[in-house]
């Protein structure tokens, strides 16, 4: 399953680069939103991907019955997905409050605006 | 942009909100030993509130919540930040966790769930701050 | 102990401005009173030291690197700290009358006893890391001294020139010291003293000495780094007492003297030390007579014995050594007492111009005296300690082992030259004819005096006592590695060829003094050649770094967001390029085991992806990530991530609540690059996305290590008393990462009610203009 997951996130980083690239400050939003989750599926699936096998410990025992799914890398993409959200949070009302100011969406047109 | 809903929105935010909102409370506390948790917990009940913001506007929502969200967020560090110290109390490092039986229920309380409800709080605030604020400003453009 | 005064010290200066607050004009004379009690306290050591038991004051720094807070007290640290504290003391008291009534004096007092608790503590460190710190510490302070009157263009380009010299040279400090420590196994100056041999036949020798040279040579203004000691009198008076008498330009020395014996003796050593030093001190004096403002006069004679005290720990003979810290001693007294009277010149004349001044003695006596003696060391006559110094010197010069015949030519011109240089100081603005100043002189407040009085009188008192500096300059150079020798200092040493050598220079120097202003005329055709000297070479490397900048800020940082991020991916793409292919046998994991309903999800995700890149419409676009990140969540479910599954869903769900909100409110997509551009970035796009795919593959074909979170499921149930492994990492195991994390959410939803608030704050002008876009939104 590993080696199918990593040309998707291979796909998924050069979407979000792609669109990172573009003028259009809209686009560089979506592009932030893309690399996020790359990101985190990243994180995801190079620990390893396993099959129902969620890091639960049975109910009556003290540690979980063989072999589960790393908890570990699970808890950093938790927090980064929430943070994520954050952080696209702040960029959508940065680029909402840029718009109101230089009334363009191109970024090549706001490079002289801050003088 | 966002005004008040058609009916079936309204009648299904006023029933769903409080179902949600005990849906919320229920992940977090059982967040410890079954999925759920604070960041889960905060986004149910951040989703919630917005519904009941579509459907009734932003000064329904205000009466109903009553705190402010950016409040939210400070209670929620504040929360995390006290379930750090009563392990000093006991002269172990920060943050080590305290466990203790509340009686009667027999409901184990602790430290980590205090930090939780914190989790949960800024959560909570932190994307309703962000959602309130831009309904605000949204109704300054619109007036 | 010692380091806690040292540390109090620092906790001193910055209560300077509130003490001044509190004690007026009064301040800088009290706080003179912490260096007075410092100086007493060394003394108390003394008799302890100079029985050869170095005191070690322990203190842990950073204990797991070797690192620590130690401060040896040898014979070395101590001449050196009791000059640092005596002359701090004098600096202290003069500079509160100096600058009297000036607004910035507090910060003034800030800046000097911060400096003078980093001399000190560079001083009595034995760990190299403490004193590198330290050094550093004295390069910020001596900038921040030297540009103290910083609304002065001059002053500000010395302060600047100051600093990238020296920090310059401290950077090549640093490498040196980490090396040395590697090749020396230790990070103890007294432990790597003991190890010279091992320290010399190391492969690392030469970088390391090269290095450690280079930062003595930038920090002690040795030639071709000396021209920013005398642009450096841009400073206040004071801090020129201080910093060229006892302290700053002496820390590059003192390492020396401290690496003398690991690093010391060797062909290489003698050769740079001996003929830099030479160079130095003849550059020192000759440049000196060139000048008539009296502070570069003195400048330039500082200079001169700097590179006097390079040439002799060069030289490194027992002869040389005892010369060394008898020299030391001297001009550090000597060029206290006659900075400050230059001080009191200008602050009683209005002027620092010698050929504008005369006939002073009338009117300041007092003056007169102190600077005629001071002068006299500095000219080396007897019965001054200044004159055993140089006879030393000499003797030392002679016995030299390499290029005795250039050394001593250099030697003896800068000798002669030095005696003109202290006439002219001493004599011209005190003798001779009564000249119009622009204030009328008298003689300078007590507390102007006491400094160079108190110096001037120990010149003369040493040179007339010097049996009592045996015990002292004996254990020095017991340590520096010359033996276990028994010195006697001592005014006479009979008709011999330093004493010719000094009397042929005194009539050279005279001869000299009388016909000043016609060999200034003379030298005045040597000003062309001049100005192309090392200075010239540092405005050009300025220059051209400034044209450096502006270059690549025009090619690099040009204001277009792409074309940063574009640089930046592709320097990453070719570096971990590199590192794939020349570096590493690169082996990929390709074994499929995919089961219908994952592929599924795992195609929806891509394609979502790809024509979220692909709509011509906002909501399309929108739509496509929503269908990404579903199946992300499906995936998440499919492997066993319930939690994820979930907050992945929830997110979804409110980013399209977000995105409603606002993106709606912007301009439609439109194409706003030609496809040439498009093309270059799908280039660029797909070389990064490659490159992780690649690297996954690699990462997932190389050796699996074990898993540190085997803990946390095993601990989960027992310790952390939850059922759900990852939940308790996050509220107990990590709950120190959860709670940053929390703060960096906390912060965002700031920072956006910030920005939304301070608009509407700030009369809601854009408010006021509808937005086009949501007449023209879908």
């Amino acid at each position: 399953m590993e080696p199918l997951m990593a040309i998707a996130i291979g796909v998924l980083f050069a979407c979000a680069i792609y669109m990172m690239l573009r003028r259009s400050i809209v686009k560089l939003v979506i592009g932030l939103m893309l690399l996020s989750n790359a990101a985190n599926l990243l994180i995801f699936s190079t620990a390893g991907m396993v099959r129902g096998k969620p890091p639960l410990v049975p109910e009556g025992l003290a540690a979980p019955l063989g072999e589960v799914a790393d908890p570990l890398p699970q808890a950093l993409v938790l927090t980064a997905i929430v943070i994520a959200f954050g952080v696209l949070s702040f960029a959508v009302v940065l680029l909402r409050r840029a718009w109101e100011i230089v009334r363009t969406d191109d970024l090549d047109k706001m490079k002289d605006t801050d003088t | 942009m966002v005004r008040s809903g058609t009916l079936i929105l309204n009648v299904a935010a006023r029933f769903l909100l409080p179902l949600q909102l005990l849906f919320s409370v229920f992940l977090l506390l059982r967040g410890h030993d079954e999925p759920g948790g604070g960041f889960i917990a905060g986004l149910v009940a951040a989703g919630a509130f917005a519904l009941y913001l579509f459907a009734f506007g932003l000064r329904a929502l205000r009466a109903m919540i009553r705190v402010s969200p950016r409040d939210l967020v400070g209670f929620g560090l504040l929360f995390a930040l006290l379930s750090t110290l009563p392990a000093w109390w006991q002269g172990e490092p920060f943050f080590t966790s305290q466990w203790w039986t509340v009686p009667i229920i027999d409901y184990k309380a602790s430290t980590p769930l205090i930090f939780d409800i914190g989790v949960y709080l800024v959560v909570l605030g932190s994307v309703l701050t962000a959602i309130t604020a831009l309904t605000e400003t949204d109704r300054e453009h619109d007036a | 102990m010692m380091q806690l005064v040292v540390l109090s010290g620092f906790v001193l200066a910055a209560a300077a401005p509130f003490l001044f607050r509190w004690l007026g004009d009064r301040t800088a004379a009290i706080m003179a009173l912490f260096p007075a009690a410092l100086v007493l306290w060394l003394l108390a050591q003394w008799p302890t030291v100079v029985a050869g038991e170095p005191l070690w004051l322990e203190m842990a720094w950073v204990p797991g690197l070797g690192i620590s807070l130690d401060f040896l007290i040898d014979g070395l640290s101590l001449l050196f700290a009791l000059l640092i504290a005596g002359i701090g003391a004098f600096v202290l008291l003069y500079a509160g009358e100096y600058l009297r009534g000036h607004p910035d004096l507090p910060r003034f007092l800030v800046i000097i006893t911060a400096f003078m608790m980093s001399m000190l503590g560079l001083v009595l460190a034995d760990n190299l890391v403490a004193l590198f710190v330290f050094w550093e510490l004295t390069s910020i302070t001596s900038y921040l001294l030297i540009g103290f009157n910083h609304t002065d263009l001059p002053a500000r380009k010395a302060a600047l020139q100051g600093l990238l010299v020296t920090v310059a040279g401290g950077l090549a400090l640093m490498a040196g010291l980490v090396m040395l420590a590697i090749a020396g196994e230790s990070w103890s100056l007294a432990e790597l003293a003991t190890r010279g041999d091992s320290l010399r036949e190391h492969p690392l020798y030469t970088p390391m000495l090269l290095c450690v040279l280079l930062g003595a040579f930038t920090k002690s203004a040795q030639f071709p780094f000396h021209f920013w000691l005398p642009n450096a009198m841009a400073a206040p008076t004071p801090v020129s007492a201080y910093l060229h008498s006892a302290t700053m330009v002496k820390a590059g020395i003192y390492l020396l003297a401290r690496l003398q014996p690991g690093l010391g003796g060797t062909e290489l050593w003698i050769v740079i030390l001996s003929l830099v030093g030479a160079l130095t001190m003849f550059t020192g004096a000759f440049q000196a007579i060139r000048h008539i403002n009296v502070k570069k006069l003195l400048a330039y004679s500082t200079v001169m014995a700097l590179g006097t005290l390079t040439m002799l720990l060069g030289i490194g003979t027992e002869g040389a050594m005892v010369a060394f810290v008898t020299f030391l001693l001297a001009h550090s007294l000597y060029k206290g007492a006659l900075f400050m009277v230059a001080g009191i010149l200008d602050h009683e004349t209005g002027t620092k111009d010698v050929t504008a001044m005369g006939g002073l003695r009338r009117v300041m006596p007092l003056t007169a005296t102190v600077a005629l003696i001071a002068a006299f060391s500095l000219a080396g006559l007897p019965p001054l300690l200044g004159f055993i110094g140089k006879e030393l010197m000499f003797e030392s010069v002679l016995d030299a082992s390499h290029l005795t015949a250039l050394i001593l030519l250099l030697a003896f011109m800068a000798a002669f030259l030095t005696i003109a240089v202290a006439a002219i100081v001493a004599l011209r603005p005190f003798f001779g004819e009564p000249h119009q100043t622009l204030r009328v002189a008298h003689e300078p407040p007590l507390a102007m005096l006491a400094g160079p009085a108190v110096l001037a009188a120990l010149s003369l008192l040493l040179g007339l006592v010097p049996g009592s500096l045996d015990g002292l300059v004996g254990v020095t150079v017991a340590r520096l590695g010359a033996g276990e020798a028994s010195v006697h200092l001592a005014l006479w040493h009979g008709i011999n060829v330093p004493l010719l050598l000094s009397l042929a220079g005194l009539v050279l120097g005279w001869l000299v003094y009388r016909r000043w202003d016609r060999v200034r005329a003379r030298l005045a055709y040597l000003d062309p050649l001049m100005a192309r000297g090392p200075e010239a070479g540092y405005d050009a490397l300025m220059a051209a770094l400034v044209r450096l900048a502006e270059w690549q800020t025009r090619v690099l940082q040009n204001g277009y967001l792409r074309n940063y991020l574009a640089v930046t991916l592709l320097v990453l793409v070719a570096l971990v390029g590199h590192a794939f292919f020349f570096r590493h046998a690169a082996r990929f994991d390709v074994s499929i085991d995919v089961y219908l309903h994952e592929a599924v999800a795992v195609g929806l995700m891509i394609a979502g992806a790809v024509a979220a890149c692909l709509m011509k419409s906002r909501l399309a676009a929108v739509a496509a990530v929503g269908v990404m990140g579903f199946s992300i969540a499906l995936t998440f479910v499919l492997f066993s991530a319930p939690d994820l599954a979930i907050t992945q869903l929830l997110v979804e769900t409110l980013t399209v609540i977000l995105l409603v909100l606002v993106l709606f409110r912007l301009p439609r997509f439109a194409n706003l690059s030609a496809p040439g551009e498009r093309l270059r970035d799908l280039i660029v796009a797909s070389a990064f996305g490659l490159m992780v795919t690649l690297l996954m593959l690699a990462v997932l074909a190389g050796e699996r290590l074990p898993r540190i979170s085997d803990y946390m499921v095993d601990n989960s149930q027992p310790q952390g008393h939850g059922h759900n492994i990852v939940n308790v990492i996050l509220v107990d195991f990590r709950a120190l990462d959860t709670l940053g994390e929390i703060f960096v959410l906390a912060l965002a939803a700031v920072g956006v009610y910030a920005m939304l608030r301070f608009h509407a704050a700030e009369g809601s002008r854009p408010a006021t203009k509808r937005p086009r876009a949501s007449d023209d939104g879908e």
